[in-house]
């Protein structure tokens, strides 16, 4: 009898491994997309719209397109309350996710993305802070995956003290003006004011630097302080709930709104409409999108709302913060696509879609064909820059909606590169991370 | 039945002053110690070791901590993470300035200095007892958390306060893959678990207890109130301390005040009054539940396959932690730590209750 046992066994390997096989064939087309959101929380007016940008574009890509190249596009949202501690563990779950682990990260939180960047140097895992995150980042010898792609907030800084240079007839006018910085207590408001000590140094105005306590519903003692002061330009560095609180203070204090300036986190709608009419006036900048809809929201519309498979309202589709969140996945899905012209057709690892973050080409005709033009800015990075070209406007609010300048604004590499150099120099060091080496590299 | 200490004899005082009393606690323990050394290493994914594990073992030292205090000598604070950010900070200061120093030294000297600040912070408790203590406790709390937000020193001038630590070494060993970062956590939690047992046990610990249930007879038989409550404090803060610095350079390795803000000092206050106060075992139990329930509540809809939004999930979450907290509150006041202690009685007349 004993004879007979053995085909039984082997028949019974060899459908296991059919069935295994067929499992892994299953599995092999598809590449997942970790999406750490915050839905909950003081900071969910904001999260909100983000996150649903960013899933509804998968979903585009996915319905449209059947994936990217094929490659279908499998997510899951975690939900980390804006919260260090819950984004670090969001991370780790969602790392391993997936045929070949996850593509590439959205940090969304200046906090998480410090707690995160450390990790990746073992995971081995892209993380795209477009328009936040560490400002020395951009140097890729030492940050090795992080992408600040799009620019930082040292880039913000030094376009708002440009713009306002501008404003008051050239940067020397500056001397002995008062510039004061309305921030949130935490490494996201305080990432400008390296930048802005510099720049004060050259023009020699002054900087005050006021701080909000999280999450930044009361500000009656830093509006106090503005009162007695009198700074002749208040540049505001919140997000969520702080936002709108600030421009309520600034009614209440009499503070003209035309004299305020927010980075490109404080100027969406749910910023400016809790303070009624009193916000007409504010300005803020524009990074990447601005609020409006075009070609891609048409598509979205067309292939994913009218299926009844949309995250947000409709009429919510074409907020500030939703396009962003599009932008964002923009980048993402960009990436995977560059990386795939390289290794093939086939989910990537994160190693493999660094590649294609470190060579992202996007130039103007591109967005077109991609339904973004308008609401994109060309994108071209290098293993040594992770940022490429930094770019935004400045728009203000009407009372009733965003009015964007035609004026583009650029940062002054001369002054903020030899900063990155000295502070990712310093990071490296403390961390003892060997430098790459980019010229080995290129193939 | 099984369960029981019959024939088990105690022939010299050093049986007598054992720590486990009955063999079959040793045995259990010796299992669970060696399952925890040899086997958790090989059979854990990072995820469990990362969010879970290390996490867990590092509050459970900064539970001990609290719980020397709060259960053993009776001063209640709120607190306690404001003395984790000193420990975290010392230590980072003590690397950056001293490279030289050894990790553990490190560790040490960031205990003390933590140890020194919780003697400063632990005169009120001369003069004011109770509810009046938790709240001069309270500005520790925000003394601390607005001395390393706004002093650049502390954070060697790092444009965003935060800062960043290189991985530990150790004599050569560079603790950084999450295994390794276990095995050297759950070793310094034992130490710790086995000194803190000793204590409380020894004269120091009776001391404090009688400080607990009644400061003034204690005065009358002879117990300085100033030694005992202050070395309470000492001892607390020590602990937390190096909870801290493990907190910072084992777990985060990168962080910001925020990282010890007066939720994780609540938190430290809920795991010992869930575990169990006055109790070594129930910081284990506190520390688990407070550490494992959010994230097994936040995961659970995924895993039973119902489809409703991280939103939902995550305010599901929280009011179904909060019911448990209160429920087990309810049951049982005492905390877990008794819940087992009257599972271990039950067991011993198994199976045949009177």
């Amino acid at each position: 009898m004993k004879w007979q046992l053995k085909p039984a066994a082997l028949t019974a390997a060899a459908v296991t491994a059919a069935l295994a096989s067929g499992a892994v064939l299953a599995q092999a087309k598809e590449q997942f997309f970790p999406v750490l959101s915050y839905r909950t929380g003081a900071y969910a007016p904001n999260g909100i719209p983000f996150a649903n940008g960013y899933v509804d574009y998968l979903k585009l890509v996915n319905a449209r397109d059947g994936g990217i190249n094929g490659v279908k596009i499998v997510f899951e949202e975690c939900e980390t309350g804006y919260a260090t501690d819950k984004g670090v563990e969001c991370y780790e779950r969602l790392k391993g996710k997936g045929p070949t682990g996850a593509a590439v990260f959205h940090t969304l939180s200046t906090g998480i993305t410090y707690a995160v960047t450390d990790k990746t140097f073992a995971d081995k895992i892209p993380i795209i802070t477009a328009g936040y995150g560490r400002a020395d980042s951009v140097d890729g010898t030492v940050f090795g995956y992080n992408f600040p792609l799009g620019g930082t907030y040292w880039d913000a800084a030094d376009m708002l003290v440009q713009h306002i240079g501008k404003k008051e007839g050239g940067l020397d006018k500056l001397k002995g003006k008062k510039i004061a910085l309305v921030y949130h207590d935490s490494p996201y408001g305080k990432e400008p004011i390296a930048l802005l000590e510099q720049r004060a140094k050259m023009h020699n105005f002054e900087l005050l630097l006021l701080p909000v306590t999280h999450p930044g519903v009361e500000q009656k003692a830093t509006w106090l302080q503005v009162r007695q002061q009198r700074p002749d330009y208040v540049f505001l560095w919140g997000w969520g709930v702080m936002n709108s609180t600030s421009i309520k203070e600034a009614v209440a204090t009499g503070y003209p709104r035309e004299k305020m300036y927010g980075v490109w986190w404080s100027g969406a709608e749910p910023d400016v409409t809790p303070a009624g009419e009193g916000a007409k006036g504010y300005n803020a900048l524009v990074f990447l999108a601005p609020a409006g809809t075009g070609s891609v929201h048409k598509e979205i519309l067309k292939y994913v709302y009218d299926k009844g498979q949309g995250t947000a309202k409709k009429e919510e589709i074409g907020e500030v913060l939703y396009n962003r969140g599009l932008t964002a996945a923009l980048l993402s899905v960009e990436g995977v696509k560059r990386a795939q012209q390289k290794y093939g057709k086939k989910p990537l690892t994160g190693q493999q879609v660094r590649w294609g973050l470190e060579n992202l080409a996007i130039d103007q005709p591109m967005i077109k064909k991609l339904g973004f033009d308008g609401f994109m800015t060309p994108v071209s990075t290098s293993c040594v820059n992770h940022s490429g070209e930094s770019q935004a406007r400045v728009h203000t609010w009407d009372g009733k909606k965003w009015n964007v300048a035609p004026e583009i604004l650029h940062a002054d590499n001369s002054i903020i590169k030899p900063m990155i150099r000295t502070s990712a120099e310093k990071y490296a060091s403390e961390k003892k991370i060997a430098k790459r080496d980019c010229a080995k590299e290129a193939d | 039945m099984l369960y029981r200490e019959n024939g088990q004899f105690k022939s010299s005082y050093a049986a007598d002053l054992q720590m486990l009393p009955i063999a079959q606690d040793r045995w259990f323990v010796l299992v669970l110690v060696l399952f925890a050394f040899l086997a958790v290493p090989f059979l854990a994914s990072d995820y469990l070791f990362l969010s879970i594990l290390i996490p867990f073992l590092i509050l459970t030292i900064a539970a001990i901590g609290l719980n020397l205090l709060v259960g053993y000598c009776g001063q209640i604070s709120i607190g306690h993470a404001a003395f984790m950010a000193v420990g975290a900070y010392a230590a980072y200061n003590l690397v950056l300035r001293l490279p030289q120093l050894n990790f553990l030294i490190v560790l040490l000297l960031a205990g003390f200095i933590a140890a020194g600040v919780g003697m400063l912070f632990g005169i009120p408790s001369l003069r004011i007892k109770g509810l009046y203590l938790a709240v001069a406790t309270l500005a520790a709390q925000f003394f601390i958390d607005w001395l390393f937000a706004r002093v650049k020193w502390f954070t060697n001038h790092s444009t965003s306060g935060s800062v960043s630590t290189a991985p530990v070494e150790l004599f050569g060993w560079i603790v950084d893959t999450p295994v390794e970062k276990y095995v050297f956590l759950l070793a310094l939690l034992i130490v710790f678990t086995v000194l803190a047992k000793n204590l409380v046990r020894g004269h120091i610990g009776r001391e404090w207890m009688a400080m607990r249930d009644m400061d003034v007879a204690a005065e009358v038989i002879g117990i300085r109130p100033v030694y005992a409550k202050l070395t309470a404090f000492a001892i607390s803060a020590f602990y937390c301390g190096v909870a801290g610095a493990l907190w910072g350079f084992v777990h985060l390795g990168s962080w910001e005040p925020l990282a010890f803000n007066l939720t994780l000092s609540l938190n430290l206050l809920f795991m010992i009054i869930i575990g169990g106060m006055g109790s070594l075992l129930g910081c284990y139990f506190g520390a688990a539940f407070i550490v494992i329930l959010p994230i097994l509540l936040d995961q659970a809809p995924l895993w039973l396959g119902v489809g409703i939004s991280t939103a939902t999930a995550s305010h599901l979450a929280f009011m179904i932690f909060g019911a448990l907290i209160v429920f087990f509150l309810i049951v049982e006041p005492h905390g877990l730590a008794r819940l087992w202690a009257i599972g271990k009685e039950k067991l011993r007349l198994w199976p045949f209750p009177h």
